[in-house]
């Protein structure tokens, strides 16, 4: 019997770096007649299902991470075991 | 009689500019060679050219899926060895997914796409790209993720190195291009790595080489690139 372990990775843009796109939604949020937000920013959502316990796959994800699904120089993530 | 240098003009799923890249490297006396994505090997090439398109549909980020193709570990080792390589459009957002050009490119400010003639000026001194004393000319730019970002520190050593070549600029021949097309930091639309060999640029030189279509300027970075190729060989 295998064990398989599922993992969600939100990934978004570091604080410093300009967000257009979180931009134009805050906007179409104001125009659709709410309070427009103080800020909005778009990241993404990436969920993957390894075989192996959370325990032995965790430091692969990080490399999956590092040289795969992220960049570095502009963004930052965080994993959410599910 | 002096054998042309060959080019490989790497070719991803999703590439679209291959057929203009060919045809920049014939006009400027170098042999153009497809090279496709998952291949391990380049051959005996002088020089590398990624060109523009939508390799894997900018799926994930533009360039991103782009760096883990087979036949990257091959460029990354040519360009160490101080090949030259050439990156246009998404063949420079490949280049700064896969490391080999610093910084990052973001979605364009203004959340469009941006096609235009664009003017452009030659920064500082980079003969093995732009043998020619013209410091301003015009190239079409095509993309919707050509928003160069630098941290300040990379920023400073980037112009402390000398390794800004094109910067957007503004000129009342053409009205509708101004500075900034896509908020790119220092208005930055190519660079070079530390030392020179690979080369990073958002327009697009082989969709400049008709004078009466607005310029034919792009054939210079060719022959320059043919130039430096074969003089590579020994």
């Amino acid at each position: 019997m295998t064990t398989h372990t599922k993992v969600r990775i939100l990934i978004r843009l570091k604080p410093e770096i300009l967000d257009p796109e979180g931009k134009a939604v805050a906007g179409a949020i104001a125009r659709s007649g709410f309070e427009p937000p103080r800020e909005a920013r778009v990241g993404k959502m990436i969920e993957l299902e390894l075989e192996g316990t959370r325990k032995e796959i965790e430091p692969v994800v990080h490399q999956i991470c590092d040289q795969v699904l992220v960049n570095a120089v502009i963004q930052e993530y965080e994993l959410e075991w599910l | 009689m002096a054998v042309k240098p060959r080019i490989a003009v790497l070719l991803f799923p999703g590439t679209n500019c291959e057929r203009e890249t060919v045809r920049a490297v014939q006009r400027a006396g170098g042999t153009p060679l497809l090279v496709w994505h998952a291949d391990s090997a380049l051959g005996k090439v002088d020089g590398v050219i990624i060109p523009g398109g939508f390799s894997y549909g900018d799926y994930l980020r533009a360039g991103a899926l782009a760096r883990v193709s087979p036949i990257m570990e091959a460029v990354r080792s040519f360009a160490d060895a101080g090949g030259p390589v050439l990156g246009i459009c998404n063949g420079f957002q490949i280049l700064v997914e896969t490391g080999l050009l610093p910084g990052g490119l973001l979605t364009n400010a203004s959340l469009t796409f941006i096609h235009r003639w664009q003017p452009l000026s030659l920064q500082g001194s980079h003969p093995r790209w732009w043998d020619s004393d013209l410091t301003q000319t015009v190239f079409p730019i095509a993309h919707h993720q050509g928003n160069y970002f630098a941290p300040p520190e990379l920023l400073t050593e980037l112009e402390r190195n000398d390794q800004i070549v094109f910067r957007y600029r503004a000129d009342a021949r053409w009205p509708d291009a101004d500075a900034d097309p896509n908020g790119s930091m220092a208005a930055i639309a190519g660079i070079t790595n530390r030392d020179g060999n690979v080369l990073g640029m958002m327009p697009h030189p082989e969709r400049a080489w008709l004078a009466d279509a607005g310029s034919a300027d792009g054939d210079i970075l060719f022959r320059s690139l043919i130039a430096t190729a074969g003089g590579a060989r020994g």
